[in-house]
């Protein structure tokens, strides 16, 4: 279970996040809406570590993220599985590459095992037999199913994923929400999700929290949200500017 | 009372200007000393992930071809004419005032101590430490640097560790290689432009040679190498804000390992050569 407790984040004095609570439960689809440059990004880099709060906490599972180690926070992080906005696959590296290193840094598995790991991930992203590709013969869509390989190859009871739809034809979108599902289906993985594509939203989540003016305005299901009186909610899922 | 008023907008404007001065200096004393506190936090998170180095030994190696294999050509290039210059200029210095059979030894003492290792760690940063620069630039920009923390892969360990060490290593043995190539081109003037002979040159590089020498400028080298990885990697990681970051971290990575190789010159130069 991951908790949010207070968060509070500025950036030069600009405050992002403003006292964020939030619970993610375990085995859920947490999705995390908002409009663009509202610090949902910036919520999702906390979870991780990546950032470290003004003020606030974050704990998974009782850890608290800000009171452990450098040592400690990587051991919780192998736990983790992040897919990026731009997928953040390492250039310099093959797709097989890219999908194994985390294997290769923190397992003692031989590079047979690797390797069959490595084929079974990418096939389960409906990616399998390019692994010699380099990321930059990939399209954006298969950059962000590799990216969730890459993800999943530890095998993480955590994913998070930063805007896994944001810059993908519409079909490419639906293929990444049918995997985002189908994955929660499969392996019951806890998941924060982060969009502003109600279209995802409403495939994936369990639940939906809105972050508005860097508080969480709204929790609950997909259905709870389509009837919620809040008229900052409604306009946000209509598409309506203020 | 205009002129009163003018006086004292004058002053004001003054005032405004002295404390806005104040204000930059202030602010770059303070940004100063913030980027040489990063620096050396860098450079000992790099020191401590060195026990790590037999599980990086495969990024060590890569890294090696790209720092020393692949900068070999240029290396020999500007070898082979940084000898010439050496010798003509030494033919120029020395004539109707030293006999020719010290045309070698000055050669010889110029290129070991001071043009090999500086010229060529001047060329190798150039071409390696704005690569370095540019790649982990790059990476910063596109979040693979945050995705390797994500992993839970130190991006210090997997990315400056290893180019720390293959700066060390490679940069003593391409300065052993500029040094022979530097020694046949200023033969080659010596021969065809000075006019001595194959055997004068060769005794003059014997005379007065000092093992010192030789080693002062590879230590040398060793400081020059340490300065180019750590340079290019600590304004690569601290590049931000897309392609124009990049080419800024870039230049500073090369700017500062130059400016740094020539302080270094002399400090490690005073040590050594007392």
């Amino acid at each position: 279970m991951i908790q949010i407790q207070g968060l509070n984040k500025s950036f030069n004095g600009k405050k992002v996040l403003d006292g964020v609570d939030l619970e993610v439960r375990t085995g859920e689809t947490m999705v995390i809406i908002g409009t663009s440059g509202c610090g949902k990004s910036v919520l999702l880099r906390h979870i991780i570590g990546l950032m470290r709060p003004d003020r606030g906490s974050v704990s998974v599972d009782g850890t608290e993220l800000n009171r452990i180690g450098k040592r400690d926070l990587y051991q919780l992080r192998k736990r983790f599985g992040m897919l990026f906005q731009g997928s953040a696959l390492f250039d310099s590296l093959s797709v097989e590459d890219n999908v194994a290193l985390g294997l290769r840094q923190h397992t003692a598995l031989t590079r047979e095992e690797i390797g069959e790991k490595v084929e079974s991930k990418l096939g389960m992203v409906g990616m399998a037999g390019s692994g010699k590709l380099m990321p930059a013969e990939l399209s954006g869509g298969m950059k962000k199913r590799v990216g969730l390989a890459r993800a999943l190859s530890m095998d993480p009871e955590y994913v998070l994923y930063d805007e896994p739809t944001t810059g993908l034809d519409p079909i490419s979108a639906d293929r990444i929400n049918d995997l985002m599902a189908g994955l929660q289906e499969k392996l019951r993985i806890t998941s924060v999700v982060v969009t502003h594509d109600m279209v995802s939203a409403g495939r994936v989540a369990d639940r939906i929290a809105m972050l508005h003016q860097g508080r969480i305005i709204f929790c609950g299901t997909p259905q709870e949200i389509k009837k919620s009186p809040d008229e900052r909610i409604q306009r946000f899922i209509r598409g309506e500017a203020d | 009372m205009l002129l009163r008023g003018s006086a004292g907008d004058d002053g004001a404007k003054l005032n405004r200007d002295q404390s806005s001065y104040v204000r930059a200096v202030g602010r770059a004393v303070i940004t100063g000393f913030q980027q040489w506190g990063s620096a050396f936090i860098l450079l000992g998170r790099i020191v401590l992930s060195l026990r790590h180095l037999p599980r990086q030994f495969e990024q060590v190696v890569l890294q090696m071809m790209a720092m020393g294999v692949h900068s070999l050509p240029v290396v020999v290039f500007s070898a082979v004419f940084t000898g010439m210059v050496a010798a003509v200029q030494a033919a120029y210095q020395m004539q109707g005032l030293v006999p020719s059979i010290w045309l070698g030894t000055g050669i010889c003492r110029a290129i070991l101590t001071e043009l090999g290792p500086v010229l060529t760690a001047l060329v190798v940063a150039g071409r390696v430490g704005s690569g370095i620069a540019a790649e982990l630039g790059t990476m910063k920009v596109t979040e693979q640097i945050d995705a390797l923390e994500t992993m839970a892969v130190d991006p210090v360990e997997h990315l400056v560790m290893p180019r720390f060490v293959a700066g060390a290593v490679m940069s003593p043995v391409l300065t052993i290689f500029a040094n022979f190539i530097a020694l046949i081109g200023g033969w080659l003037v010596a021969v065809l432009s000075v006019g001595i002979t194959t055997q004068v040159y060769l005794d003059g590089l014997r005379f007065h040679f000092h093992t010192r020498d030789l080693m002062g400028g590879i230590i040398k080298s060793i400081f020059f190498g340490v300065i180019i990885a750590t340079s290019g990697c600590f304004h690569g990681f601290a590049a931000e804000g897309g392609a124009a970051g990049v080419g800024r971290a870039a230049t500073k990575a090369v700017v500062a390992a130059a400016v740094m190789i020539l302080i270094f010159d002399y400090i490690v130069s005073a040590w050594i050569f007392r």
